[in-house]
């Protein structure tokens, strides 16, 4: 029992399964799935639909954070790439024919790799700081953007685009089978190969690998070109639900949130270990919280605050010290009941102590903070 | 079983008292009854392997810590410590290995800070920098008050720390392996500042690994061994076997059995291993020679800041040479990052195992598959059988404990971290393993299953560099010498034909059996 | 006996100055730098538009960036402990929109401005606490600010108000002349928050507590310095600013509005480092954030000159940061090396 308690995933899935509770108990039909016309419709369906684009970017920003960085610049990203994409079909003579919208889709994703290439030239050749190194692209990307759109938000009528967002196979939505697909990608290639205990070493203790004879820069430039190529893809899927490129609201705060998902599903913002499940999870957690608000009736302007009291919520059940108290708490109302012997560990540290005399544990108690 | 001698020169009066100290963890009963005593004007130094408690006993003494029973007295009232700040207020101080200091802000701040001198428009910068100056020069620093830390080096760092000890007018200040990071002559005059603070009627605390210089600073020692005390004693009364004995409970002839094994026959006229010709880098290192044969062991030997680590480092890989080329097994070869070397099958073992070895949230059988597994590159990864053969096979073979293959690397203790490291470049199979301090800062019982395992090997053919700062390890599982000075490579010696005061002469002055 | 690290030399050579110099001061390198890319900026402008540096130019450069001046104090202070304020530009917003709709309801100036800054400095400490007491990192803990502050925006209200309070608008529409300069009283409190703030990074066991933070938190606790109530003041401080910012930028624009500050965050950040503030934390200069603003403003002050359009400035801004942080790269990998 104690082994499920602390795993990895056990809150997250906690949450997630709370807020589902809650959204059934306040509207049953919240779980109800009805087929119309071959399509299958329903509030789960809509989430499984329109949490594609974030899962996508949340895949890619795991990756990142693994490695120690941070990708900042997805959503500006995802909007170079819907510019890309439609001002391609818009160009064209015939923006209903599959081999026009599949050049402009393969164009955009090339872009964005390109784009993605940039941030990890800067991050692992150059070693400037991730934060800052993609700071720089998020800023311009938008500015980019919208040159390419001529500073307007261009809109197309295109049925294979609009496919993408808006279409169905066997039942379910088509960009469900994106992020599907995306999933079992990352999966495939992280933990079948090497490279997911190497990323994680990289994370972990980038000097260590190096000297180890790990390609850190390689994994690190990695994960940028994927963080990036999702979130073209991503991009995609964003423009073709609105069938527009807007360069300002496409992917806007995307980054916040992806990073929340992946926090939320346990990988820590320092890096190393990562758990794609965890971010799937996280995912699915905020897509789920997104459309709770929606149907509370809160006005999508002030959903924001919603999803700062998630946060707060989420990060509060995740912090040590509210783990202590809590376990406190049980212990003193187990002692109530009968002798409790105790393990004053937790409560013989003062404060954490520093230095270590000989050798002991060389744990290293206070980590400074990333970003 | 406090084995008091007639102090000599030392007060009556303890400043610190420590009787019944007891202390549990869940699982482990970490102190068992120990009595401590410090006595103002003295310099007493704690010993004992990991695992005998020092550190916890310390840490109930500068207040990390609480205890379960027994009690501390200072300067003859009875205290409870609940923290740091309480200890700190009671007069005891502590300087740390890591110099906890803030090198971002100036020298003056980082004495003064806390308690500032300020006047109506806030801290007053003018006085600040005189009070500085003259705490400073107590322990005969002259330093520029105003001048960033991180500007000065590591020994003045230190220093300062103590100089900011002193402010809080500390009675007891307890230095935490304070020398790890001095050359030799940052050691005497740290030691020359402990002397004066003794002198001053401070009880001086002194942990550190290095037998010499417990000796030649402290004046009496405690050892503890398994969380019981054994015993107090005054270091003249005390030859250095009977303390190590005392520490570890077993007689150490193990390692004169090693010894025994590096007098072999090299043979010098195959083609070296490793041929290394005026490697060299400006500002870092004089080009100099190095060639290795097959099984042979060559150790590097000189002060810190001698250049010995960065001419492994250069060979390796890790730094760029600017200067020289490389030969391995007489074919050139070009190292320019690790990832060469190891192609090479050279294995390169830092000293900094913290920030350079140990991924430590990686388990151990993740760490010891590291370096075969970057080998093998990404695409391939090592099945699971095949991992778990190895590694149980190395946890075995060097005796890692805990035996948990699961458990992560950074829960262990520094000598089954180092073990681990070494497995991880073992599993590799290289022809030429680099050793940079790999028995630095772990337990004596460690430190002989390291140098065992490397003197076997090297009779099974495998070749090894091999530094240390402890010159007798090198003697004993060399069979040359190769010494350095201020980054220059000023000779090669046998090791059969010299001995330790031979040796260190050698480092000092640099022709073998002369005087300056 | 005295011991020393270096021989001494009679200090009188110019090199042994400069090493003096340097061994104590090496951190206002990236703020220099800073320095010299506005001067060259000014130049620029100058020399390409022939009327730049005018008085009423240079005037209207601090009304217009007032706003982000006053918020870029308050970055300097979070990231100089090695924080982080994503918050400020939602900040900015909600108070703004919150004085707006109360000073349409009719309460007093004297009132609303303090309940204004009341608002950022709740923000502030919320995240402070978090940050501080639930070990939650700076990058999310200022997140959720973010969505907080902008949710209340829209709780407030869902489009602009307009200020009418003649108190209010006297911060913005007043002119101090001396001359063809001329400044507001926006801007006078602009400029009196960075006197404060440089007083107090200097002059206080609060300031320097700061860049001990930043420099090692651990160390900085173990000298005994009030870690805990700096890290949480520092977020408060923050959003203190983030009022006082909203009262600037609502005078301004004669309204509150709650889409105000979208992306302000990622202004402010850009003008601190810019300005020679290490994200790393630990060192950094109020005067350095101040010249962070002025050549973000002089950047979009000279793109509105030429005319282009207004995403060109976000792309310049990236640009420039980019450079300088290369080669603020390069600068600490040169010295790194030469250790």
């Amino acid at each position: 029992m104690k082994s499920l308690v602390t795993h990895r995933l056990f809150w997250p899935v906690v949450a997630l399964i709370a807020l589902i509770a809650i959204n059934t108990a306040t509207r049953p039909s919240f779980l109800s799935v009805t087929m119309r016309d071959g399509q299958l419709y329903g509030s789960i369906i809509d989430i499984l639909r329109n949490s594609a684009p974030l899962m996508l970017v949340a895949l890619g920003m795991t990756l990142v954070i693994a490695t120690r960085g941070i990708d900042l610049s997805v959503g500006a990203t995802m909007a170079v790439s819907g510019a890309v994409a439609l001002t391609i079909i818009d160009a064209s003579p015939t923006p209903h024919e599959p081999s026009v919208v599949a050049l402009a889709i393969v164009v955009a994703v090339l872009v964005s790799l390109v784009l993605g290439t940039w941030n990890g030239f800067l991050v692992s050749v150059l070693g400037i700081q991730p934060i800052i190194a993609t700071l720089v692209l998020m800023l311009a990307g938008r500015g980019i953007a919208l040159l390419i759109t001529d500073g307007f938000i261009t809109t197309v009528n295109s049925d294979p685009y609009k496919f993408m967002a808006q279409g169905y196979i066997l039942g379910f939505p088509f960009a469900f089978y994106v992020s599907i697909v995306a999933i079992a990608v990352v999966v495939l290639v992280e933990r079948r190969t090497a490279l997911g205990v190497l990323t994680e070493a990289v994370g972990i203790n980038p000097k260590a690998s190096h000297l180890a004879g790990v390609r850190s820069r390689g994994i690190v430039w990695g994960a940028y070109i994927a963080s990036g190529a999702m979130a073209g893809i991503a991009g995609i899927l964003y423009s073709s639900n609105i069938m527009a490129a807007d360069a300002n609201a496409a992917g806007l705060y995307i980054e916040l949130y992806a990073i929340l998902a992946v926090v939320l599903g346990g990988t820590s913002l320092m890096g190393g270990k990562f758990s794609i499940a965890g971010t799937v999870i996280g995912v699915f957690t905020i897509q789920t919280l997104i459309s709770t608000i929606t149907f509370l009736g809160v006005p999508p302007a002030a959903s924001p605050v919603f999803m700062a009291t998630a946060v707060i919520i989420v990060v509060l059940i995740q912090s040590r010290r509210v783990h202590r108290a809590v376990r406190s708490l049980i212990r003193s109302l187990r002692s109530l009941g009968g002798s409790a012997e105790g393990d004053d560990a937790s409560a013989r540290t003062a404060q954490a102590g520093s230095g270590s005399s000989g050798d002991e544990s060389a744990r290293d108690e206070t980590k400074v903070t990333s970003r | 079983m406090v084995t008091e001698q007639q102090p000599a020169e030392t007060e009556d009066r303890p400043i610190v008292e420590m009787h019944g100290i007891t202390i549990r963890f869940p699982g482990v009963l970490a102190l068992d009854d120990v009595d401590f005593v410090l006595r103002p004007g003295e310099v007493h130094s704690l010993m004992g392997e990991n695992g005998a408690g020092k550190s916890t006993l310390i840490k109930a003494l500068t207040g990390v810590y609480a205890i379960d029973s027994g009690s501390i007295t200072v300067a003859g009232e009875s205290r409870v410590f609940a923290g740091t700040a309480d200890a700190q207020a009671a007069g005891i101080s502590t300087v740390y290995q890591e110099v906890n200091l803030c090198a971002n802000l100036s020298v003056g701040e980082n004495v003064m800070l806390g308690h500032e001198p300020r006047n109506r428009r806030g801290i007053d910068w003018k006085v600040m920098h005189r009070e500085a100056t003259r705490h400073l020069e107590h322990l005969g620093l002259r330093i520029d008050p105003r001048s960033i830390l991180s500007s000065h080096s590591i020994a003045i760092q230190q220093m300062v720390a103590i100089s900011r000890a002193m402010v809080l007018d500390a009675r007891v200040l307890i230095l935490d392996e304070p020398t790890s990071s001095l050359d030799r002559g940052e050691v005497e005059q740290l030691f020359a500042v402990i002397r004066d603070l003794r002198d001053r009627g401070v009880a001086v605390l002194f942990v550190s690994h290095f037998l010499d210089q417990v000796y030649e600073i402290s004046d009496r020692v405690t050892v503890l061994r398994n969380g019981k005390l054994i015993g107090e004693y005054l270091v003249k009364d005390l030859p250095r076997g009977e303390l190590i004995t005392k520490m570890i409970g077993r007689e150490l002839d193990e390692l004169d059995a090693i010894s025994t094994k590096a007098d072999r026959a090299i043979d010098r006229t195959a083609t070296p291993v490793l041929r290394a010709k005026g490697i060299g880098r400006r500002g870092v290192l004089e080009p100099a020679n190095v060639d290795v044969y097959d099984g042979e062991v060559v150790g590097i030997a000189g002060l810190l800041g001698s250049g010995r680590t960065e001419l492994v480092r250069l060979i390796f890989g890790a730094d760029r040479p600017d200067s020289g080329h490389v030969e391995v097994n007489g074919q050139p070869a070009k190292l320019t990052s690790p990832r060469h070397a190891i192609g090479k099958r050279i294995a390169f073992s830092s000293e900094n195992r913290h920030e350079e070895g140990v991924v430590a949230d990686l388990t151990v059988a993740e760490n010891i598959v590291l370096g075969i597994q970057a080998r093998r590159g990404w695409r391939r990864r090592i099945r699971r059988s095949e991992q778990q053969l190895v590694v149980d096979n190395y946890i075995k073979a060097l005796d890692v404990r805990p035996a948990d293959p699961d458990q992560l690397v950074g829960n262990l203790s520094g000598g089954n971290q180092q073990k681990v490291l070494l497995a991880r470049w073992l599993a590799t199979a290289p022809r030429l393993i680099v050793l940079d301090e790999p028995t630095r800062g772990i337990d004596v019982g460690a430190k002989a299953d390291i140098q065992r395992k490397v003197a076997e090997l090297s009779e099974q053919g495998l070749s090894a560099i091999f530094i240390s700062s402890e010159l007798e390890e090198v003697l004993r599982l060399a069979q040359r010498v190769i010494v350095m000075r201020d980054r220059r490579k000023i000779g090669e010696l046998d090791s059969r034909e010299v001995d330790l005061d031979g040796l260190i002469d050698y480092i000092a002055v640099g022709r073998e059996g002369s005087a300056a | 006996m005295t011991r020393t690290d270096k021989p001494t030399r009679p200090q009188t050579s110019l090199a042994a100055r400069y090493g003096t110099f340097m061994s104590r001061h090496s951190s206002i390198l990236p703020t220099f730098a800073a320095v010299v890319i506005l001067f060259l900026l000014f130049a620029g402008a100058q020399l390409y538009f022939g009327n730049f540096l005018t008085p009423s130019n240079l005037s209207a450069l601090l009304l217009n960036n007032a706003y982000l001046l006053i918020l870029a104090v308050g970055m300097t202070f979070v990231i100089v402990t090695g924080g982080i304020d994503l918050s400020v530009g939602s900040v900015m917003a909600f108070t703004g929109i919150l004085g707006a709709k109360l000073l349409a309801d009719g309460l007093p100036a004297v009132l609303v401005i303090p309940l204004m800054i009341a608002g950022g400095a709740l923000i502030g400490l919320l995240i402070g606490v978090l940050v501080q007491y639930f070990d939650v990192q700076p990058f999310i803990a200022s997140l959720a600010g973010l969505f907080l502050a902008r949710g209340l925006a829209f709780v407030v209200s869902l489009s602009s108000i307009r200020v009418e309070d003649p108190a209010v608008l006297w911060l913005q529409s007043t002119r101090f002349r001396v001359g063809d300069w001329y400044i507001t009283p926006t801007g006078i409190i602009a400029l009196l928050i960075v006197v404060i703030g440089v007083l107090v990074m200097q002059w206080t066991r609060f300031g320097r507590t700061i860049y001990a933070i930043g420099g090692s938190e651990q160390s900085a606790h173990l000298m005994g310095l009030n870690v805990a109530r700096t890290k949480v003041l520092v977020y408060v401080i923050s959003g203190v600013c983030g009022g006082l910012a909203g009262l600037a930028l609502t005078a301004y624009s004669g309204a509150g509005y709650p889409l105000n500050g979208v992306g302000t965050e990622l202004d402010t950040i850009a003008a601190v480092v810019i300005g020679g503030t290490l994200l790393t934390g630990g060192s950094g200069y109020v005067l350095g954030s101040m010249i962070g603003v002025l050549v973000y403003g002089t950047i979009t002050a000279v793109i509105s000159f030429m005319g282009a359009e207004q995403s060109w400035t976000r792309i310049i801004i990236g640009t420039l940061l980019l450079l300088f942080i290369v080669v603020q790269r390069l600068i600490v990998a040169r010295s790194e090396r030469r250790k």
